[in-house]
């Protein structure tokens, strides 16, 4: 009796034990599957002309996504310029001024904002800035990525900055510098590794949004010139060339993904980087 | 570096402890700060009563008692940094050189009154820029590199970093660090320094080498430190003041205070029988 139930402890911890290692083996996994996928089904596709061709018609056969490869990148660019600034100046009020009533208020939008479904951005950003100007544009496309940078640069900058040892605030001060030279000179400089990570973080993540993009920026065949043209970019044009029936253009919506899945792995890397340099803040 | 440590530290002992109260009580000292009927609350809790002092011009003044005896938020009074704590309330009048220091521009008045902690605080940045530190937010005009050796020197650092002034702060050991953190002070010029128990987290080597310095930076500065060790306090010091429970016991010169203190609660807490 008493060894049966033992044998059925043992099996359950046995079980339990084998049952969350496959399931982190699965969790690794998982992406190995997708990078295995892009690069079979896209690596093909990539070559030279990928990255500077535009796209070719129907039938015929190479071209590129130069354009979307460049649109991407501007809408990016524009995207951080905007949201970047609001999300970092926000958090320093965050952690350094607001009281606390205040602070609660805005770090629970800031959440909700987070969690907004990002095709709901799009409408929104379709509606602020598409509808009156009457033409999808990058920065219609920048607005709306740029709308979901601000939370995430919001919450991180100011666990950053709060998690500055107070001792150093003090050290500042002590010596004559006022709150916002405090500010300025020790606090951010302390935590700029841990704020430039997030954001940086937080730009691989819009990389890859499409939805806030299809009737914000929409696309485009052809390069686009400044920043009031609809623009393509490389979520959208996976999206469109990957519905379409077209082998050609299903190989090169591949190739779109592994060139994306690239650019956020190249992106984390930087973050990484920077958060192994420089002068870091023992814990204390 | 040990070894020579040691001796000149107990040279210190002796001709503190041999220095005559009298000579010190007999001419008056010019006082650079006084401190008049100070009371000081957090909140509804009152954690001074009715402080009375004057702290001597380019002396080491000694603040000791037992924890919680408000000993350190006295010292955080004098350069105003009980201000972080919104609660805070107080009454009396505190002169520095003859100004009341709680109408001045706070700013102002913390370049003029430095403060080293109870840690080491170094910034995240190079040797050189954390001494650099103070002249610089304070829009300092003349040869930064000067004013960074000078205070080096000061703090009995310079030899020992000369070679890598540009490396982290955080490469030093814990004692340099606190000593680059007197000299990121010093750098300032100010006229008080404060040290809020500055030996309390190092070893008894760099302890020794901080005390040999309080007694040179005299020249230069005036010195009120919190001292949760007696023997320290009786070596650095030339006055001491004996803290209970918010209120001054004893404050007198610091060879009187320990050898013929004049009440019986300085006697008890000097003696060890509590505290």
């Amino acid at each position: 009796m008493t060894s049966g139930r033992l044998r059925w402890r043992k099996f359950v911890s046995n079980f339990m034990l084998a049952m969350t290692g496959v399931c982190a083996f699965v969790s690794v996994l998982v992406l190995f599957f997708i990078l295995g996928y892009l690069v079979f089904n896209g690596g093909t596709s990539i070559n030279w002309d990928f990255f500077t061709k535009l796209p070719k018609p129907v039938g015929e056969a190479g071209g590129g996504m130069a354009n979307a490869i460049v649109g991407s990148g501007k809408i990016l660019l524009l995207a951080s310029l905007m949201g970047v600034p609001v999300g970092f100046l926000g958090g320093i009020y965050l952690a350094e001024f607001s009281g606390k009533g205040m602070a609660s208020v805005v770090r629970y939008a800031a959440d909700l904002l987070n969690g907004v479904p990002s095709i709901v951005i799009g409408i929104f950003a379709y509606s602020l800035v598409v509808l009156p100007f009457k033409h999808f544009s990058a920065y219609a496309g920048a607005f709306a990525l740029g709308m979901m940078m601000i939370p995430i640069t919001l919450r991180s900058t100011e666990e950053f900055l709060k998690s500055v040892p107070r001792m150093l605030r003090e050290g500042a001060m002590a010596l004559g510098a006022s709150k916002w030279k405090t500010i300025v000179t020790v606090i951010v400089p302390a935590a700029y590794r841990g704020i430039m990570t997030a954001i940086l973080l937080a730009l691989a993540r819009v990389a890859g949004e499409t939805a806030p993009l299809l009737f914000t920026a929409f696309g485009n065949r052809f390069e686009s010139h400044g920043w009031s043209q609809p623009t393509a970019t490389l979520p959208v044009m996976i999206y469109t060339y990957a519905v379409s029936p077209y082998d050609d253009w299903h190989r090169q919506a591949w190739a779109a993904g592994l060139v994306l899945l690239g650019l956020v792995l190249i992106i984390n890397i930087m973050a990484r980087t920077i958060l192994s340099r420089g002068i870091a803040v023992p814990r204390s | 570096m040990q070894a020579s440590a040691k001796p000149e530290f107990s040279v210190n002992i002796v001709t503190n402890l041999t220095t005559p109260a009298s000579r010190e009580t007999a001419a008056p000292l010019p006082m650079r700060m006084t401190i008049t009927k100070l009371n000081f609350f957090y909140g509804p809790k009152q954690i001074l009563f009715d402080i009375n002092m004057g702290i001597a011009d380019k002396r080491v003044t000694a603040l000791i008692g037992p924890s919680g005896c408000g000993k350190s938020t006295l010292l955080r009074i004098l350069n105003r940094m009980h201000e972080t704590v919104s609660t805070s309330r107080l009454e009396g009048e505190i002169l520095l050189d003859g100004q009341n220091i709680l109408a001045q521009d706070v700013t102002a008045l913390r370049r003029q009154i430095g403060m080293v902690f109870q840690r080491p605080n170094p910034f995240p940045k190079s040797i050189y820029d954390n001494v650099a530190y103070g002249p610089r937010i304070n829009g300092y005009k003349g040869s930064l590199a000067d004013t960074v050796e000078k205070s080096l020197r000061h703090a009995a650092l310079w030899e020992e970093v000369k070679d890598h002034l540009h490396k982290s702060a955080y490469e030093l050991s814990g004692g340099q660090q606190q000593r680059l953190c007197i000299a990121r002070a010093l750098a300032v010029e100010p006229e008080v320094l404060l040290m809020d128990e500055p030996c309390s987290a190092l070893d008894p080597i760099s302890t020794a080498k901080i005390e040999e310095l309080m007694v040179e930076l005299k020249n230069l500065t005036t010195i009120v430190i919190v001292t949760h060790n007696m023997q320290q306090a009786a070596r650095v010091s030339d006055f001491t003041a004996f803290l209970l429970t918010g209120q001054i016991i004893e404050f007198s010169p610091t060879p009187h205070l320990f050898t013929t203190p004049s009440d019986p609660r300085t006697e008890a807490y000097i003696t060890g029988r509590f505290g």
